[in-house]
């Protein structure tokens, strides 16, 4: 009894030592989280002795974390900056895997239809120029709706966030008042408005306050059938975020040698102009040259079957043209 | 991330400990003979571990004063950069602008002190009334579930306190609370405004229910430290009911009082989700109460994760460090409350 216990044991090392694990650990944006997650599994499932590791602890430390070498990859929703690619101590490759939206929601006593919103209006509204419902540059808008004679209360993420990003970098494009006097980034000075923790918390103080609206990720907004309007892009038509219309935004932008893209205000016809991309973040001289290569098979994964999967976790797919310029500059920039 | 937590978890209690020591100093003075006695009947053998208990004593104690003087350095070194950069400002400047890269702690500090003395002032008499109705008044049969009740409260997660804030009491402070304060107290200037129902009073409510568990059950232990016959005592010289309770034991439980009050503004200071859910997170220093405000300890767990370039980074550390030593600075004034009321106690005495 003892013996053949001593016999499974001896055989259950040599399994493990033949099939070593290798475990690669990540760490960053929250926003692709739950793909990520999916993505991660699956891999592991498909090759069991390949483990990634993934904290979703924010694109801020995501990009320190691998700028300092502590994780063998990052991921933020917003690209590195040029002065943070010029501290970082490790050489990385931005690596678009998929595409979210904002989207405004709001709280109006009486309106249960979809709103039609102008880059002015929402600049108008976040920057506290516009305080009433009834105010004449929304209402001829909406000519159809009946709007009260109602405060709006703004509100707006409290915790840094790659939504905020999002947002303000769309309404820094649209509005050079925005631009000069708040700007872009993870947390900004609002000038109106209050604060809501996470998108759950923003969403809860808009169905709390009458009156209010905020902006959300539009996945947030699908899976608690959350209503939320529709945007004027920059060619003029009114546009209903959805996986469509924010892959069409992605496929109308040029897509730079480094892919730090913005693609908010997509000049493409029928995009959603609050549309942004998320990245990983490689090392292209990885430390440990195994794990490098296991990191390149899998991004090559990603890019083939990992978007295929995307829709069902209501997160859009990236243009074909993108897939392929991303390929091309794994194989010639990432070694080994 | 809340440095200076554990050295006041650690520090605190002895606050309540001494006025229990005298009490039951009375009741058993035979303690110390009895231990003279064994130390004498064995003098050689106990030396060896005396003193290795003593030195390990002496290192738990100061490894207390290690995690302070830690926390404290590494504050002061991971702000350096900010430190630098705006210098003594940063403690007296209002603007807070992540984009611009302009850091300053004031709004942040107004409603970390406003928001937790708040509830104080709601959570203190409650919580004395909570300890004298289980100590004093109460069936026996009904105190052990109110005993238990209170210090279950204590248990609930502050984000439940914090959902439960979004969806009942805020919309209920909008409603009702809100427009019949600023109806009745609305001359006072501190309620006025439009009513959110999130900001600073909603935090200073859910604060102080969440302080009210801490304080009630120190207050309670305290109280039912006092003897019985302090108790006769009162009341055989004519005292009613409340007399007793006013003179017999609030009077003779106070030092823990107070020590339980600094132990439940620790708490609210330190208080980081309940808070951030309802205070409605703007950095702004506004009379009214109804408006939105922010703390210390919101503005680093909402903002440090995503926080990128490096000074923004030592500006929210730099907040720590304020936090640390405004929790210092409230502990010190406390602590010279509770010498003052000591020094006023032993002058009675003699």
């Amino acid at each position: 009894m003892i013996r053949s216990l001593r016999v499974l044991l001896c055989i259950a090392v040599l399994v493990s030592c033949a099939f070593a694990q290798t475990k690669l650990n990540g760490a960053g944006a929250t926003f692709p989280y739950p793909m990520y997650a999916k993505w991660f599994n699956e891999y592991h499932n498909l090759y069991p002795n390949i483990e990634i590791n993934y904290q979703s602890i924010g694109s801020g430390g995501g990009i320190r974390q691998v700028a300092n070498g502590t994780v063998d990859f990052g991921a933020t929703d917003g690209p590195m900056t040029d002065q943070q690619i010029a501290e970082s101590k490790v050489k990385v490759l931005h690596v678009p895997t998929v595409l979210g939206a904002d989207v405004p929601a709001y709280n109006i006593q009486g309106v249960s239809g979809e709103l039609k919103f102008t880059p002015e209006v929402l600049a108008g509204i976040f920057l506290g120029k516009i305080t009433k419902w009834d105010d004449k540059a929304i209402t001829s808008l909406n000519p159809g709706i009946k709007f009260p004679d109602q405060n709006i209360t703004v509100v707006h993420r409290s915790d840094g966030s790659g939504t905020t990003y999002v947002w303000t970098d769309y309404l820094s494009k649209i509005s050079p008042e925005w631009q000069s006097s708040v700007g872009k980034g993870t947390s900004v000075k609002w000038p109106v408005g209050i604060g809501g923790k996470g998108n759950e918390g923003v969403a809860g103080n808009i169905r709390q306050l009458p009156g209010s609206i905020g902006y959300i990720e539009l996945i947030y907004a699908v899976q608690n059938k959350i209503l939320y309007g529709v945007v004027k892009n920059s060619s003029g038509q009114f546009i209903k975020a959805d996986l469509a219309s924010i892959t069409a935004a992605a496929a109308g932008v040029k897509m730079p040698a480094d892919f730090r893209v913005s693609i908010t205000n997509s000049p493409s016809k029928t995009a959603y102009p609050i549309s942004s991309f998320t990245w990983l973040l490689i090392p292209t001289n990885p430390t440990d040259a195994n794990k490098g290569k296991i990191l390149k098979e899998f991004l090559f994964w990603m890019l083939d079957k990992g978007q295929t999967m995307t829709e069902a976790l209501s997160y859009a797919p990236l243009p074909t043209q993108v897939v392929e310029m991303e390929k091309a500059a794994i194989t010639k920039q990432v070694k080994p | 991330m809340n440095p200076p937590e554990p050295p006041e978890q650690l520090q605190k209690p002895a606050t309540a400990i001494p006025s229990m020591a005298q009490v039951s100093r009375e009741r058993k003075p035979a303690a110390s003979t009895v231990l003279q006695k064994i130390r004498t009947s064995h003098p050689r053998a106990s030396r060896i571990p005396d003193a290795v208990f003593a030195v390990i004593i002496l290192l738990s104690a100061i490894s207390v004063f290690a995690i302070v003087v830690l926390v404290a350095w590494e504050l002061i070194d991971k702000s350096r950069l900010s430190l630098h950069q705006f210098g003594i400002a940063f403690f007296y400047g209002h603007d807070w602008d992540p984009v611009e890269g302009s850091f300053g702690a004031v709004p942040f500090i107004y409603g970390t002190l406003v928001s937790s003395f708040l509830a104080l002032l709601l959570a203190v008499p409650a919580s004395i009334g909570v300890a004298v109705y289980i100590t004093e008044m109460c069936p026996q049969r009904l105190r052990a579930i109110i005993s238990f009740l209170v210090e279950l409260l204590a248990a609930i997660p502050s984000v439940i306190y914090g959902l439960w804030g979004i969806f009942v009491l805020a919309p209920l402070l909008r409603e009702y609370v809100e427009p019949f304060l600023a109806r009745t107290l609305g001359w006072t200037g501190l309620f006025t405004g439009p009513m959110y129902g999130l900001g600073m009073l909603a935090a200073g409510i859910i604060l102080a229910i969440m302080v009210v568990p801490v304080i009630a059950s120190i207050t309670r232990e305290v109280m039912t430290a006092v003897p019985q016959n302090q108790r006769e005592a009162v009341l055989a010289l004519g005292a009613t009911r409340w007399e007793m309770i006013r003179m017999g034991v609030l009077r003779n439980a106070r030092i823990g009082i107070v020590g339980g009050i600094i132990l439940g503004l620790g708490r609210a200071l330190g208080e980081t989700m309940a808070v951030t859910m309802v205070i409605g997170n703007r950095p702004e220093v506004a009379k009214s109460l109804f408006a939105p405000g922010y703390t210390m300890a919101s503005v680093i767990a909402n903002e440090f994760s995503e926080a990128t370039g490096d000074l923004y980074l030592s500006a929210l550390v730099e907040i720590g460090l304020a936090l640390f030593l405004v929790t210092l600075i409230v502990n010190a004034l406390a602590r010279l409350l509770v010498w003052s009321i000591t020094g006023g106690t032993a002058r009675v005495r003699a």
